[in-house]
């Protein structure tokens, strides 16, 4: 006989054996065209499928809508449109217009000058284009906003695609983890990798579907080194900007990577050879 | 087993949302009532339904629980064999898809019934079938979901991957 028995462990609790089980919540998508890209959220919780969690994701769409109506290029009307035909000076527009400014500029400093949102304009002066980062943004928030609305109906895990950039977060214990799929550049229904996510982002930036759309802001072309540029990290915004950033800097993407904190890169490199990076710890 | 069951059920929706999707942008919708195989019951039908609610992306503000709750056949449920949804008409023309079911996963879909009366239509089936076949596979032998790529445009959503995910838990 020993003094010291062994405590009985977790494990003589019957029925739970050191994991939460995995319940199938219930789980409901909703799909909306916005700023000319497929958004959907994707909802899993027991309220899934009630009228609340409809209305938020209603209200989602419609502040989504809302930055479309300030920050559209394409827009005539628009606050951007009018700032980037010299009607309105930059810092007598909304507080949300210059808060994307600032971010910006902040973007240009984080990526040392890959990103930037002054970019040359059909007459080839820089003029203020601040797509690159108002969707990340915009998505961002209105994930926060959306997480925060569902609270009220309990824990709800909720994830949002915009285009092809994922935001995703778990209120839920009881839930596995949203499996984000990075899409193979050459054959966009296959995956080359699939990362597991309870919070946080996935962006990727390339060519394949809308053709070489991102311009380095040094040189004005293309760059050509990598097909693909996928970063993961806590928020939407920023995993989007790097995302670009990655992508442009191409060849250089792997130095400047190692020094980022929070977060993992996809490279796919120009023949299809596929390098995951992270900070060093 | 029922899950298996509604599983599939839901890709045959999926598939049949695909090609109803860009109907909700433009024409206007109805739902053609098909014959079906045994295997199918409501599910495919009230998918098909969702598409006929309009607005700017099929069945968003559609009925809850129209895709995925569909009950699933009462009796000897197996997950082997092939299950034909009912047909949607779509811009195209009618669209009736039949999937092949091997150890509860989704081995080939194809559609049965497609649009085929002029070299357009035969364009559209020439990459989009094959397409959305493959998707329905991959989606769910990887059990994704969502898809993170190079940018998605509206135009491009029929065919990608995330429709397939989105649309069967509409």
């Amino acid at each position: 006989m020993t003094l010291l028995e062994p405590a009985p462990g977790p494990a003589a609790l019957p029925g739970f054996e050191g994991a939460v089980p995995i319940v199938r919540q219930p789980r409901r998508a909703f799909v909306e065209q916005i700023m000319g890209l497929p958004v959907s959220a994707h909802i899993r919780g027991p309220q899934a499928r009630g009228p609340e969690v409809a209305e938020a994701a209603a209200e989602m769409f419609a502040s989504l809508r809302a930055v479309e109506a300030m920050f559209s290029t394409w827009k005539p009307g628009s606050q951007v449109s009018r700032v980037r035909r010299g009607e309105l000076c930059l810092a007598d527009a909304s507080a949300q217009v210059r808060l994307v400014a600032d971010l910006c500029v902040d973007a240009g400093r984080r990526t040392r000058g890959a990103f930037s949102a002054w970019l040359p304009g059909l007459d080839g002066a820089p003029a203020f284009d601040p797509t690159g980062l108002v969707k990340g943004w915009a998505v961002q928030r209105a994930f926060e906003t959306l997480r925060a609305r569902l609270a009220a109906s309990g824990p709800h895990d909720v994830l949002v695609s915009a285009g092809g950039d994922v935001v995703a977060g778990c209120s839920r214990v009881d839930t596995p983890d949203w499996r984000i799929g990075i899409e193979d550049p050459r054959d966009r229904i296959r995956t080359i990798l699939t990362v597991p996510l309870r919070s946080g982002a996935v962006a990727t930036s390339g060519t394949a579907a809308r053709g070489e759309h991102i311009v380095d802001p040094a040189t004005g072309a293309a760059s050509g080194d990598l097909l693909s540029a996928t970063l993961i990290g806590p928020e939407l915004i920023w995993a989007d900007v790097y995302a670009t950033a990655a992508f442009v800097l191409g060849d250089r993407a792997p130095g400047w990577l190692c020094g980022l904190e929070d977060h993992a890169a996809v490279l796919v490199d120009r023949d299809g050879g596929v390098t995951v990076h992270r900070s060093s710890p | 087993m029922r899950r298996i069951v509604v599983g599939f059920m839901s890709t045959v929706s999926a598939l049949v949302l695909l090609f109803s999707y860009h109907t909700s942008l433009g024409a206007s919708t109805s739902t053609a009532n098909g014959d079906t195989d045994a295997g199918t019951d409501a599910t495919a039908g009230s998918g098909t339904d969702e598409s006929t609610s309009g607005g700017t992306a099929s069945g968003s503000r559609g009925d809850p629980g129209s895709t995925s709750s569909g009950s699933s056949p009462s009796s000897g449920a197996s997950t082997s064999g092939t299950f034909t949804g009912e047909a949607a008409d779509t811009r195209w023309g009618p669209v009736q898809v039949r999937v092949t079911v091997a150890g509860g996963r989704i081995t080939k879909s194809e559609a049965v019934v497609y649009p085929d009366g002029n070299p357009r239509d035969q364009q559209i089936n020439a990459y989009a079938v094959p397409a959305l076949n493959e998707a329905a596979v991959e989606a769910q032998s990887s059990q994704i979901d969502a898809l993170s790529g190079a940018t998605v445009t509206s135009d491009g959503y029929i065919q990608s991957l995330q429709s397939a995910i989105d649309q069967a838990n509409l």
